[in-house]
């Protein structure tokens, strides 16, 4: 027995999210609630026990085999449980040892992971659900991390395993719907990380946990051959390149703090090597999207030494390739901050000023920062604190406004 | 130097496994506590919620016992202290309470003539 260090950051969240669906698969879809009293209450047997006798040394093994007699006792004594079961299995303990070894648990977390991205469910309800199912969330921590209304998420998680349980079988990961179905793992995947990473919840520690959870998630997608694509590989690599930089992205009073100030000895670079190990991946195959694109702006800025040493001119090169693939007023937005920085504020200005579909980007706080930040540069305080000033309005968190409130304090005459 | 029994009662379901994780962690940290400071004799036992009970002249065996959640046991340890004031205090760093349980301190009685 080793103490409680041997417990690995999200061990019982993970684990519940791997027993859920070991155990969805062996009753149906149908039966989640079921699959979830039985993890509860295995779990709630490693909390009595862990307490008094110390975390076993492999805390994983342990949860799975106690789920695995949990499951043969419930066969076993409930003639009932048996008309549950999907799959079909001999009352012998081999067939049940067989669902739960590793690789059979990996593909059962992949196939509820498809299986929470439904095409009939809306992006919100499939991140909802696969923080819910697959990384152990409840709705309360859910609503917290969105900052979201309880009933809300409630709602989302309800719709989700309504879906769920009609479909009756997770997805077949050798189905053909699964290639088509993967954008929408990705996508789904991508907003759980912006979420964190740009969401409404500016506490670091959510934050990070957020981001987290996004690699995780990605990081066991790309165990799966089928999905081990360019786009899934720029994915990973734009998560862990833009995580890496979340230790810099708060001063220690919890203040945002811009890329061009981090104290870039603070990236985290064991992030930074992992992200651009996937870089590297990313360019397998002949798919292209707009993830490795994003993922190759995020490795120009953590490769550069300092603000000004940053390719600026490559960063624009690529905003052009992105905005080519996703035109979007948010990408026109970006591509004017990097030309600003390469061709100087003034030019920058000019851009951002020539970006159309002015409502939308009226109402991002970011837009008018860009704009207060280039007007500044450009010696125009009275139009910079007017920009500022409305950035500060429509900052969507305490953490944005505080920034914002600074930036006009500096430049307040 | 005396022995106290501390019995833990009480048990409410824990909100999330994020909870859960959290709750072990607690109890590890006051075990460690415990222990350096020199007051663990036995961590113990958790103790599964319900057993069989053997009662009366003719011995009947039943399920139980039943007890209220909040009295429970879930589980006792032995801690050396010198005096019940002493073992009380240590009692209070106990996590339980966060549950909404309760300790239960009670000395052992040994030989020694008093």
């Amino acid at each position: 027995m080793s103490d409680v260090d041997a417990l690995v950051g999200d061990l019982f969240r993970h684990e519940a999210g791997k027993m859920v669906s070991i155990l969805v698969r062996l009753f149906g879809t149908e039966r989640l609630a079921l699959a979830e009293d039985v993890v509860q209450d295995v779990l709630c047997r490693a909390l009595e026990v862990w307490k008094f006798r110390g975390v076993p040394d492999n805390p994983s093994a342990w949860i799975v085999a106690a789920a695995k007699n949990r499951v043969i006792d419930t066969l076993r004594r409930e003639k009932k449980a048996k008309a549950y079961v999907h799959t079909v299995i001999a009352e012998d303990d081999g067939a049940v040892d067989a669902l739960f070894q590793p690789e059979a648990i990996r593909d059962d977390q992949l196939r509820m992971m498809y299986s929470c991205c439904h095409p009939k469910l809306k992006e919100d309800v499939q991140v909802a659900l696969v923080l819910h199912i697959l990384c152990g969330f409840t709705t309360a921590e859910i609503a917290q991390a969105f900052l979201t209304g309880h009933a809300a998420i409630e709602k989302r998680i309800l719709r989700g395993k309504t879906a769920l349980a009609a479909s009756k079988h997770l997805l077949d990961l050798h189905s053909d719907d699964v290639a088509a179905r993967l954008p929408a793992v990705q996508r789904a995947l991508y907003l759980l990380f912006n979420e964190g990473y740009h969401g409404a919840n500016a506490t670091t520690a959510v934050r990070a946990e957020l981001c987290r959870e996004a690699i995780y998630l990605v990081e066991l997608l790309l165990e799966h051959p089928r999905a081990r694509t360019g786009p899934t590989y720029g994915l990973a690599a734009l998560m862990c390149l833009h995580a890496a930089r979340l230790p810099a992205r708060t001063d220690d009073a919890g203040h945002f703090v811009p890329m061009e100030q981090q104290d870039r000895t603070k990236w985290d670079p064991a992030l930074v090597v992992k992200g651009h190990f996937y870089l590297g991946q990313s360019a397998q195959g002949w798919e292209l999207a707009d993830y490795q694109i994003e993922a190759a702006i995020a490795s120009e800025h953590v490769r550069a030494p300092s603000a000004d040493e940053t390719d600026w001119e490559a960063i624009v090169a690529l905003y052009d390739r992105l905005y080519a693939l996703r035109p979007s007023a948010i990408v026109a937005l970006n591509r004017a901050i990097a030309l600003g920085h390469h061709a100087g504020a003034k030019r920058g200005l000019k851009e951002v000023l020539g970006i159309t579909d002015g409502e939308r980007l009226e109402s991002y706080p970011f837009y008018w920062a860009t704009r207060g930040e280039f007007a500044a540069r450009c010696g125009k305080t009275a139009e910079a604190l007017e920009a500022f000033r409305k950035a500060r309005k429509r900052a969507r968190n305490p953490f944005e406004r505080d920034h914002y409130a600074a930036r006009i304090a500096a430049l307040a005459p | 130097m005396s022995q106290y029994v501390f019995f833990y009662r009480g048990w409410s379901a824990p909100a999330s496994p994020a909870d859960m994780q959290k709750q072990v962690e607690k109890w590890s940290a006051w075990f460690k506590e415990l222990t350096a400071s020199g007051h663990l004799a036995d961590r113990g036992y958790p103790l599964e919620r319900s057993g069989k009970v053997v009662a009366g002249q003719s011995k009947s065996v039943t399920d139980g016992p039943f007890a209220e959640t909040k009295d429970f046991i879930g589980g006792y340890s032995i801690v050396d202290a010198p005096d019940i004031a002493h073992a009380v205090e240590l009692a209070k760093g106990c996590p339980n309470f966060e549950m909404g349980g309760s300790v239960e301190v009670r000395p052992l009685l040994t030989l020694a003539p008093r």
